[in-house]
């Protein structure tokens, strides 16, 4: 059965993945230039992407637990989900910077002084090694180091989450499902798990 | 009591949103062609003031007992029954007693006021209200000389209301202020925007507006109205008192602590708006300074 899957998901290209993902953002940006974000669109779309970033990140770390227990296979797309949940963080940022605090002088004293933001640009400084060594040249020079740089995902994923449970007004438990998730998956992946697990 | 406070530039009580936008130009051109002089600089801060659209001011608000979303309020509100209504003023009254919202209306002068609206999260609106000064209202119900602060606590109908079946407060939402500040002529107790009756979402059928404050203050669809003789709590402040104080007087210079309260957004500006400074007392200090001279803004945020 799973065997069956994953010889059709080796079929499948990746390249409408970058196509597919694309279109959010771009669709985004249109919706707020023409009013379809409501009255203030630059907020609809910061948190949006942010948002947005935060499932792919979290769709990347399924990548392992979903190969290691249910046999499904989804490896050859885990590039490309990293890439685009960076591509997402960046934007989020771009929208920040750009649109929302505006002023230089802001921006420096938010990242300083504001511990969601501060958290929040960690992950992103730590999401860029990670884009850096995405290509196969990197892979290989890299060998078995490139596992081990890449599991400052796992850090840079749980930064994102808390960054987004920090910003939360009130009780909310929206934040909360995200960051609860993610430690779900990052639990899996301990190696204590991992014996215990059936081989 | 009523009309102690008056914008120079609102002369009529109602005043329909397309009236507004021609009045607007009208005077411009006037004023362009010298024919205006503006008395005072009050008047002037008032001229600048451009109300938001209606569609604005009613699609995007905090009214958290229908979700936590901008457009949740917009979406959800219609469910809460705002007929019949009655607001309850007891505590320290003369004449305590549940008095129903249309017969406050019909003791009550209605009159215009646009003010300027300050969130806590740092966007910003300006609002043509109506509405009659809450200190006819508490005047109505008799304040005995031991009060000191009024408290106020919004409807809790969870069968009309999706959100509060999550604890993001602690419902009912309560807000409260000093007496002076519940008595001051900026203070209004608001039942329509444009001219038409308040909509659900911004909070039918009255409810409080402290334009000095930042806007969780101005409590919405409120029922119970209680004069104490001591601070009341207040919803955000019990949720988290280093981020919300009792007063939460606009202010520059006291920074959210999550956040810069030096700059706002205006509502409407779209995707390229800019951010402009925020005024001291939300550019009601001439008016409201004097309230808390002697305070430590900074202590008493």
């Amino acid at each position: 059965m799973t065997g069956r899957l994953n010889d059709a998901l080796r079929r499948v290209p990746v390249w409408p993945l970058y196509i597919a993902g694309a279109v959010p953002p771009l669709w985004w940006l249109w919706l707020g230039l023409t009013g379809g974000l409501g009255v203030e669109p630059i907020e609809a779309l910061e948190h949006r992407l942010g948002e947005l970033a935060l499932q792919v990140l979290i769709a990347g770390l399924c990548v392992t637990p979903l190969r290691r227990h249910l046999g499904v296979n989804l490896i050859r797309f885990r590039r490309a989900l990293g890439i685009l949940a960076f591509s997402y963080v960046l934007l989020h940022l771009l929208v920040w910077l750009a649109l929302d605090v505006q002023i230089p002088a802001q921006i420096w004293a938010d990242i300083a002084k504001r511990p969601y933001i501060t958290v929040g640009m960690a992950g992103f400084v730590l999401l860029l090694p990670l884009v850096a060594t995405s290509n196969d040249r990197a892979v290989r020079w890299l060998g078995p180091r490139w596992r081990r740089l890449h599991r400052l995902t796992y850090l840079a994923v749980l930064l994102g989450a808390i960054h987004y449970v920090m910003l939360a007004k009130g009780f909310q438990i929206e934040p909360l499902l995200y960051l609860g998730g993610i430690v779900v998956l990052l639990a899996l992946r301990l190696p204590v798990r991992r014996r215990l697990l059936p081989a | 009591m009523a009309r102690r406070w008056t914008s120079d530039l609102s002369p009529r009580d109602v005043t329909p949103e397309r009236a507004f936008l021609n009045r607007r130009q009208i005077l411009g051109g006037l004023a362009a062609a010298g024919a205006v002089t503006l008395s005072s600089p009050r008047a002037r801060a008032q001229e600048a003031l451009e109300p938001n659209s209606w569609e604005e001011i009613t699609s995007y608000n905090n009214f958290y007992e229908f979700g936590t979303g901008k457009d949740d309020p917009a979406r959800y509100a219609g469910q809460m029954a705002t007929s019949p209504w009655t607001v309850a003023i007891n505590g320290l009254v003369d004449r305590p007693g549940e008095y129903a919202f249309k017969d406050i209306m019909a003791r009550m002068e209605i009159e215009e006021r646009i003010y300027r609206f300050r969130c806590v999260e740092a966007w910003s609106m300006v609002v043509p209200w109506t509405g009659f000064e809450l200190a006819d209202l508490l005047d109505m119900a008799g304040i005995q000389e031991r009060a000191t602060h009024v408290a106020f606590e919004t409807l809790l109908r969870p069968e009309e209301m999706p959100g509060v079946a999550r604890p993001v407060l602690d419902w009912p939402y309560v807000e409260g202020l000093r007496l002076d500040e519940a008595m001051h002529p900026l203070t209004l107790m608001a039942t329509g925007i444009y001219g038409r009756d308040i909509p659900n979402q911004n909070g039918a059928p009255l409810r409080l507006v402290v334009p000095w404050k930042y806007g969780f203050k101005s409590i919405k669809s409120v029922v119970r109205i209680t004069l104490t003789d001591s601070e009341p709590p207040t919803s955000w402040n019990v949720a988290n008192s280093r981020e919300y104080g009792f007063y939460s007087n606009v202010n520059p210079d006291v920074d959210h602590p999550r956040w810069s309260q030096a700059t706002e957004r205006e509502i409407g500006g779209g995707l390229f708006s800019p951010r402009k400074p925020t005024l001291m007392f939300n550019g009601y200090e001439d008016e409201v300074a004097s309230l808390y001279e002697g305070m430590d803004l900074s202590v008493h945020f």
